[in-house]
């Protein structure tokens, strides 16, 4: 019994980690449950395929050089030594040593584990500068970030450079490992560090192992608290991004609904509403909270890693006015989970906290700001469209709260008056012919 | 204005029991814009240079609704469009063609599914279409060595990915082209956008109009081209600002191949 002492350990861990990890997963799901329902059911080969260039392929990325091939290099590391994960599960489970080495030739598994192993090396390269642009260069997007998100970005490059420190050890300190002399083309040179003593080589070894394993298990845990989320969400959220050109916003149906019954020449204008107990609660027109956003916005609010390439393309960022929309999906997310956090105080119910994303999170002044010209759309390495959550929340203040600029009515009115944005005369239209 | 134009309507059309080739949606700012107005003017003079069978809607056109949604206020663009769409409907409108990407973008995108759907393209698209058939040719060399630097307007570059028809065009002008740092997919809004045109910038350091003219300014051009009426009161208003409105003009895509025939 005793022997199988780590395993079952190990199975423990294991299960508690991943467990863990999707009792959060569920409560994410459910928290963009609250957003409208959005049908993006259609155009699936369009949807795969900008799922396989954007987020698979980091299209967007190396629009900015520097910063897009060291993530990619980050990216593949991590996703290429992510392989070297499923041995030691299986190692863990079931008490075996280097388990690839019983199926695979040592040439092939030592081709693998030596690619691991370079990868690590350029992980940890790539970590740094990162961590130098964050910290010392001061980039201007990273500057702007104070508190939680800071240190979120930095805690995140701190488990990297343990774990790839880790990965590396384990390596070094495995005798048979080494003696094989395949596949150790960079933990060869750390090796010496760790001296010669079989049994205490042994002890780092698995020293290094577990704590390998345990890392991992809460980086992915930490996920969820973080905004490290994007490696896994950015897939569903470029296959959901946005098809249609980027100038065409969607016509809200309920306002359709009304004005053609407005336009309609035969409605009575004095009928009594239809007595009808299935009849919906008349619709909010925009959006004030979260819920009234739509899954995709809200989903988008969970993907954002707040790199920052919107705010520092956008052109009312750029001349000092309050708008970022990086913020605008930093606060929808910082709603959404307080609201989530509520839903679970309250036994599965939201009971109002007198707050809303507009006004307690996002100000008018932000909203009224924006051009929508799209800059921050397209800046997005992962599909985001905070320009889509602005246009939302400008239609509520208009139509729900009458609460648009007053230059704005003005020029509404002229609209509704004389068919032109300025007080002239409709009869005029042509005057441009003989002038 | 010393030259005449030849403008007919959609209800002189109508009356003879024609169809035009295509409709010109000369839009608000082309209507009423002392700037705009030229700009309608220059473009029309390049539709009856090739001898385009096209109509106005004059009296009958409205508002396309386009910055009331930008505002925020889709009640008045649906109206705006349902309206719109029930005349163009009405005359059995096919195929539009108008200076303002704004009006482009929205009668393209927005109208199809509230029950209007035409074949939009744009002032720019168009002139290449003339040029390309060989139905208009720019022969003068008005522009020839001048550096003319493209401010691509959001609504039709980024928005609708149109990102060579005004540079082709301007080309053939024998001008010479030269880029912005920011441009095409990557361009600087001229800060009209969203209805921004209507109302007071926000507080900040700078307003986005001048920004983009900095940026255009380091090209040190003879010429600043846009193909958007806002993009081109922005960047003359930019100008003005720098003063240099003495040795840089803004012109128009339309009229930088109206002073070329």
């Amino acid at each position: 019994m005793m022997q199988y002492l780590p395993n079952i350990a190990f199975a423990i861990i294991l299960a508690a980690g991943v467990g863990y990890f999707a009792r959060n997963i569920k409560k994410l799901i459910r928290n963009i449950k609250l957003g409208r329902d959005v049908d993006a059911s259609d155009n699936k080969p369009e949807r795969w395929k900008n799922m396989a260039r954007i987020a698979l392929g980091q299209s967007k990325m190396v629009v900015r050089p520097i910063a897009g091939i060291l993530h990619i290099i980050v990216y593949v590391g991590f996703i290429i030594i992510n392989i070297e994960v499923l041995e030691i599960i299986i190692d863990g489970l079931f008490g075996t040593h280097r388990v690839g080495l019983s199926v695979l030739p040592e040439s092939v598994y030592g081709f693998l584990i030596g690619s691991f192993e370079i990868l690590a090396v350029l992980v940890l390269v790539a970590v740094v500068v990162f961590w130098l642009r964050r910290n010392v260069i001061n980039l201007k997007r990273f500057k702007s970030l104070k508190g939680w998100p800071k240190n979120d970005g930095n805690i995140i490059l701190y488990f990297e450079v343990v774990l790839m420190c880790l990965f590396l050890t384990m390596n070094a300190t495995d005798v048979s490992f080494q003696e094989m002399g395949a596949g150790n083309v960079v933990s060869q040179f750390i090796a010496p560090w760790f001296g010669d003593n079989a049994e205490t080589l042994h002890i780092i070894e698995r020293t290094a192992w577990w704590l390998h394993i345990i890392g991992i298990l809460i980086f992915l845990n930490y996920l969820y608290f973080s905004k490290h989320l994007h490696i896994l969400l950015a897939f569903p959220n470029t296959f959901y991004g946005k098809l249609t050109p980027k100038g065409q916003f969607n016509n809200l149906e309920a306002v359709t609904k009304e004005v053609k019954l407005m336009m309609d020449p035969n409605a009575d204008p004095f009928a009594a509403p239809a007595e009808d107990d299935n009849a919906e609660e008349p619709a909010k027109f925009g959006a004030s909270d979260v819920m009234d956003l739509n899954r995709i916005q809200l989903l988008n609010a969970y993907t954002c890693t707040e790199c920052g390439r919107c705010t520092s393309e956008c052109p009312a960022n750029q001349t000092g006015k309050k708008l970022s929309p990086r913020k605008i999906m930093m606060d929808t997310r910082d709603r959404l989970v307080e609201v989530g956090k509520n839903i679970d105080a309250n036994g599965g119910e939201f009971k109002d906290d007198g707050k809303q994303l507009l006004g307690d999170y996002i100000t008018h002044e932000e909203l009224w700001a924006c051009t929508t010209c799209n800059a921050c759309v397209e800046a997005c390495p992962v599909s985001i469209d905070p320009l889509s959550i602005i246009m939302d929340m400008r239609r509520y203040l208009v139509m729900e709260e009458s609460a648009a600029p007053m230059e704005l009515n003005n020029m509404m009115t002229n609209i509704e008056n004389n068919g032109a944005p300025w007080p002239y005369n409709q009869q005029d239209r042509l005057n441009w012919v003989n002038e | 204005m010393s030259e005449q134009l030849k403008v007919p309507t959609m209800a002189e059309y109508m009356a003879e029991g024609k169809q035009p080739e295509i409709l010109f949606w000369v839009g608000s700012a082309g209507s009423y814009d002392d700037r705009a107005k030229k700009i309608t003017r220059a473009f029309v003079k390049l539709l009856n240079n090739a001898g385009v069978d096209f109509a106005v809607l004059g009296a009958e056109e409205s508002n396309t609704g386009d910055v009331a949604k930008r505002a925020g206020n889709e009640f008045l663009f649906q109206m705006q469009a349902m309206m719109n769409i029930e005349v163009l409907n009405a005359y059995e409108i096919k195929r539009i063609v108008t200076c303002d990407p704004h009006s482009f973008n929205c009668i393209k995108n927005e109208y199809p599914s509230l029950g209007g759907a035409y074949d939009v393209i744009h002032h720019t698209q168009y002139i290449k279409e003339l040029i390309d058939k060989g139905r208009l040719s720019v022969k003068g060399d008005t522009y020839k060595g001048k550096r003319i630097t493209f401010h691509d307007p959001c609504y039709l570059g980024r928005a609708n990915s149109e990102f060579d028809a005004p540079r082709n065009v301007l080309s053939k002008s024998n001008a010479n082209l030269v880029e912005m740092k920011k441009s095409k997919r990557f361009a600087l809004c001229c800060g009209a956008g969203g209805a921004q045109m209507f109302k007071e910038p926000e507080k900040g350091d700078k307003d986005v109009n001048i920004l983009r003219t900095e940026q255009a300014l380091e090209t040190t051009p003879d010429i600043i081209a846009t193909g958007c009426p806002y993009c081109n009161t922005m960047m003359t208003d930019g100008i003005k600002a720098k003063e240099k409105e003495d040795s840089i003009v803004v012109l128009d895509v339309a009229e930088v191949i109206a002073n070329s025939l």
